[in-house]
């Protein structure tokens, strides 16, 4: 079985307005596979079904071949998705180290223990550092969460996400509201942290998708119109006019 | 600890450190919640109450001899129940968080005080049911029959508690509670049950504060439904958010404060409960984060040598304050010894004097120290206000 994430007819809707019309979508393993299209095409949606978030209204997603749908969040993250928030959503009021740590705790099989002593863990504050270290906040890893600038903000959404060794990852817009530099960073970091790891990601930048992307799939208005490689997806025709196009022209 | 009963002996100061001791386990049991996992609670007295009802029970069980347990470990029976009803209670409560949370615990609290009015036999109506802590043979000389032994073994109860309830913060599931008070969608999405983080966090709770509820029963020798009532969990709120839940040692300080107010002045006036509505009212409005968080705030100004910048303000503002409280404690003793005595005793004591509660003058001495100390109290407080912004200023410069 080489596909990580299948979604297989999956439609969304909120009232009668349908954000999602059916989405046939498959996602090999240790590709990185990037979801693109204009605003409001249902690219957020899309991760909020597939991590559980919201319960599909038709459809199966399935997560290396087994089908995850109408499960809770937790219970998708335990088979191994992580998912990160287009607003950054930490522990505010801990520290970096905590952030992560906690993230670590129930794939090391801490779970609910009472009868452990986090500072004893040598396993899970290993791991911690590490991710720390992978992430470059090491030198902030005492200070609170809340009081970090944004790109470090960003560079631990990420760190929460992948602390926990999932291997399917979902970045929804890792780059967002970041300069050039921190973007190339951001990128970079992107490529270390999926490394040998199934990678989706919604996207804007699409210098950041050409750069990471070995797939990408284009959504508008909930229903996907092309998923090809990025070569055949900047000359297909179809995406040109409903969402290159559009960018170009304005 | 050990010595403070050796050097205060007379039974008043050792009612209140026992009831502090009792105090202390429920208030931390009861920010185990509020402070550790974001749950208000209006129902924390069902867990400490039933404990209470439960060992009651046990000790006269065991007095009849139907079976045999120590009074050093019937805090446990009362333990156990708690923790028994936190599984079935804890269960529906801890669905949901924030409001629906509260609201439901109040339900809950509601509903146990309700089935002591329809359930005598257990709960013993109005009289409650009372019992003799004194049973069986004496153990290395300890019977339990003087207050100074059962003083001991509260203290005991309490470090005991105190200590595990800190190593319990300092656990997986401890900083989860934590994670998912703070951001619980996020903790869903690393693989916690939030509903599950917060149902064990109040079972352990409940566990605490029967504990305490047992050691309630072995103080008091009598448990009646006020153990249960709202009245009792309004006070451990209370007395959690006057000593600050966001610091493990705030609900100790908390208990401490609050049990001086309650016994200690009760002891002095009838308005004592009128005094510690107003000191909630002001933590609230001005120390929102409670006693705790004032001695904390202090912590990085002494380390950077700056408290001398405070000593005058702070003189200032004890000195002013005390002619404010002075003015405020007098125009309520007053008011109340005029509501309820000027017919038949309108003479009256107050800090030495002596004077006739229908005369103006008194009436005019209090309100004149109120307003007097009020406008007086402005200028301190603008003064520690001044001290405090140059205080953090210089911090800034120097962290920079």
């Amino acid at each position: 079985m080489s596909t990580a994430i299948e979604l297989r007819g999956v439609m969304k809707s909120f009232g009668n307005t349908a954000i999602i019309r059916g989405v046939d979508l498959a996602v090999a393993r240790g590709e990185r596979h990037a979801i693109i299209g204009p605003n409001g095409a249902g690219k957020s949606t899309l991760f909020n079904l597939i991590s559980g978030r919201y319960p599909v209204s038709g459809g199966d997603i399935l997560l290396n071949g087994e089908s995850v749908t109408g499960l809770k969040p937790f219970e998708i993250n335990r088979r191994g998705l992580s998912r990160s928030f287009q607003i950054t959503n930490i522990f505010q009021r801990m520290s970096v180290f905590e952030n992560i740590r906690c993230a670590v705790l129930w794939s090391l099989g801490y779970k609910y223990s009472f009868w452990h002593r986090l500072g004893g863990l040598k396993d899970a504050n290993l791991r911690a550092e590490e991710v720390m270290e992978s992430i470059g906040l090491k030198r902030r890893r005492d200070t609170s969460a809340g009081v970090l600038s944004y790109a470090e903000q960003r560079a631990l959404e990420i760190g929460v996400t992948i602390a926990g060794g999932a291997d399917v990852i979902l970045l929804d817009e890792p780059t967002a509201g970041m300069s050039r530099t921190e973007t190339a960073d951001a990128v970079e970091l992107i490529r270390k942290v999926s490394q040998d790891k199934t990678l989706i990601m919604v996207e804007h930048d699409m210098g950041v998708v050409f750069d990471l992307a070995n797939r990408i799939s284009v959504l508008v208005y909930g229903e996907i119109i092309a998923s090809d490689m990025p070569g055949n997806i900047r000359g297909n025709k179809a995406v040109q006019e409903a969402y290159l196009g559009t960018e170009a022209a304005a | 600890m050990i010595v403070l009963p050796l050097i205060f002996t007379e039974g008043f100061t050792l009612t209140l450190m026992s009831q502090i001791g009792i105090g202390v386990i429920f208030a931390l049991s009861y920010n185990m919640l509020l402070g550790q996992g974001g749950m208000l609670s209006f129902g924390h007295a069902v867990y400490s109450g039933l404990g209470a009802y439960f060992s009651v029970h046990a000790l006269n069980l065991i007095a009849k001899g139907s079976f045999f347990f120590p009074v050093t470990l019937l805090p446990l029976v009362g333990g156990t129940a708690g923790l028994v009803f936190g599984v079935i209670f804890g269960y529906v409560t801890t669905k949901k968080s924030g409001t629906t949370f509260a609201m439901i615990s109040l339900g809950i609290g509601e509903m146990v005080f309700a089935c002591s009015l329809m359930f005598p036999g257990f709960f013993g109506g109005e009289g409650g049911i009372t019992t003799n802590r004194v049973i069986g043979q004496p153990f290395l000389g300890i019977t339990y029959g003087p207050a100074i032994q059962v003083y001991y073994l509260i203290m005991a109860w309490a470090l005991a508690c105190m200590a595990a309830m800190f190593a319990w913060t300092q656990t997986p599931l401890g900083r989860m509670a934590n994670a998912v008070r703070d951001n619980p969608e996020r903790a869903e999405f690393i693989g916690y049950d939030t509903h599950m983080v917060r149902f064990l966090t109040l079972v352990l709770s409940s566990f605490f504060a029967g504990i305490a509820g047992g050691l309630n029963c072995i103080s008091y020798e009598i448990v009646t439904a006020e153990n249960v009532g709202a009245v009792r969990s309004g006070g451990v709120l209370l007395a959690t958010f006057i000593g600050g839940a966001g610091f493990f040692f705030g609900p100790i300080l908390g208990s401490i404060v609050f049990f001086i107010m309650v016994i200690a002045v009760g002891a002095l006036t009838k308005a004592w409960l009128f005094y510690l509505g107003i000191l909630f009212l002001l933590m609230v409005l001005y120390a929102p984060g409670g006693f705790a968080s004032l001695i904390v705030m202090h912590l990085p100004v002494m380390k950077e040598r700056l408290m001398n910048r405070l000593w005058l303000p702070y003189a200032a503002t004890l000195t002013t304050g005390a002619v404010l409280l002075a003015g405020l404690v007098s125009v309520v003793e007053i008011t109340y010894h005029y509501s309820l005595e000027s017919n038949t005793a309108p003479q009256m004591k107050l800090s030495g004097f002596e004077f006739d509660v229908t005369d103006a003058l008194p009436w005019a001495v209090a309100l004149g120290l109120l307003v007097g100390g009020f406008i007086v109290s402005r200028f301190a407080w603008k003064a520690v206000g001044q001290a405090w912004a140059g205080i953090i200023h210089t911090l800034q410069e120097r962290s920079a």
